[in-house]
């Protein structure tokens, strides 16, 4: 199935959830089509087709 | 200073946007000993530099996310969100800017998205511009301190109104810190001495000729000017007040 991972279309296997897409946790954060999804939730969240999400850290900034 | 129940060790408090070399932050944390650093929220993808937490998380020093680059209350409120998943704090440097020229707040924005985060939890640090009634109206909904500018992002002008920073200082009894507009030393010393808490500093010592250097000036600027204002300035005089006495001067 068809998602959207920061802006950019990704192919995925029908099934794929969070944890899947986003391996590691650490110094790491998600949101599901505009919602935060805690990294608790990420191996019971199953993505679904055209499913936007965002994976974000932190980087230089003011 | 003590800042929403925390100790912060020092009133200097910098940015890491800026740096052309990464691998320099950790002499720049050093020299600069600062109260918190900020970074910023950005996506994974755009560039590696995934390594830049795990370099701060090394010195000990306390990170605080922003929201830069956000130009809503909604894009500000899920960036926070964002932030406190990735790093594990409710403190945010709320920016929420009104057009990419100026980069200055949009305070409409800001105002809402600073009531939305503080029912949310998170401990609020706005960036803001230096209005008193501005300022005293984010402190009315929660913020835990404001952070007005000296001038605008990364000019490097130092305080364009003085007196608007002492009247952001006379207006609320939250911390003031002086966001924005740093070019140098004698400008964070000025800001103490004007009354503000901390001073924020990112480009001021990123892109000098020698951070590190810079850093170390700046430390030494916000501690001078925090003395000098505790120990009390002499006023101003339209004329001239000698210091020795008049008595006892040869041939009188």
């Amino acid at each position: 199935m068809n998602i959207n991972v920061n802006g950019k279309q990704r192919v995925v296997d029908d099934g794929t959830t969070l944890q899947g897409l986003v391996p590691s946790t650490r110094g790491v954060a998600v949101a599901l089509n505009g919602v935060v999804v805690p990294a608790s939730s990420w191996q019971s969240t199953r993505l679904s087709e055209d499913d936007a999400v965002e994976v974000v850290t932190a980087h230089q900034g003011g | 200073m003590e800042l929403a129940g925390a100790e912060l060790p020092s009133r200097l408090w910098i940015g890491t946007g800026g740096l052309t070399n990464i691998s320099t932050v950790t002499d720049v944390v050093r020299a600069a000993a600062p109260g918190l650093v900020t970074v910023s929220i950005r996506r994974t993808s755009d560039q590696g530099s995934g390594g830049l937490l795990d370099t701060l998380r090394a010195t000990g020093v306390r990170i605080l996310p922003n929201t830069a680059g956000c130009f809503s209350a909604r894009e500000a409120v899920l960036t926070a969100q964002l932030a406190r998943e990735a790093l594990e704090t409710d403190w945010v440097k709320l920016e929420v800017i009104g057009d990419e020229t100026s980069l200055m707040p949009d305070v409409v924005e800001l105002l809402e998205a600073a009531e939305i985060l503080v029912r949310l939890g998170f401990t609020v640090l706005p960036y803001t511009t230096p209005d008193p009634v501005v300022a005293q109206r984010l402190a009315d909904v929660g913020c835990a301190a404001v952070m007005p500018l000296g001038s605008p992002i990364g000019s490097g002008r130092g305080i364009d109104d003085p007196r608007a920073i002492e009247a952001v200082r006379a207006a609320v009894a939250v911390p003031v810190v002086l966001d924005a507009g740093i070019g140098t030393a004698s400008d964070a010393a000025l800001a103490m001495e004007l009354g503000c808490d901390a001073v924020l500093a990112a480009t001021a010592i990123t892109r000098a000729d020698r951070p590190v250097q810079m850093a170390a000036a700046l430390r030494a600027a916000v501690e001078a000017g925090e003395l000098a204002r505790l120990a009390g300035r002499i006023p101003r005089l339209t004329t001239a007040r000698a210091s020795s006495p008049m008595p006892g001067r040869v041939g009188t």
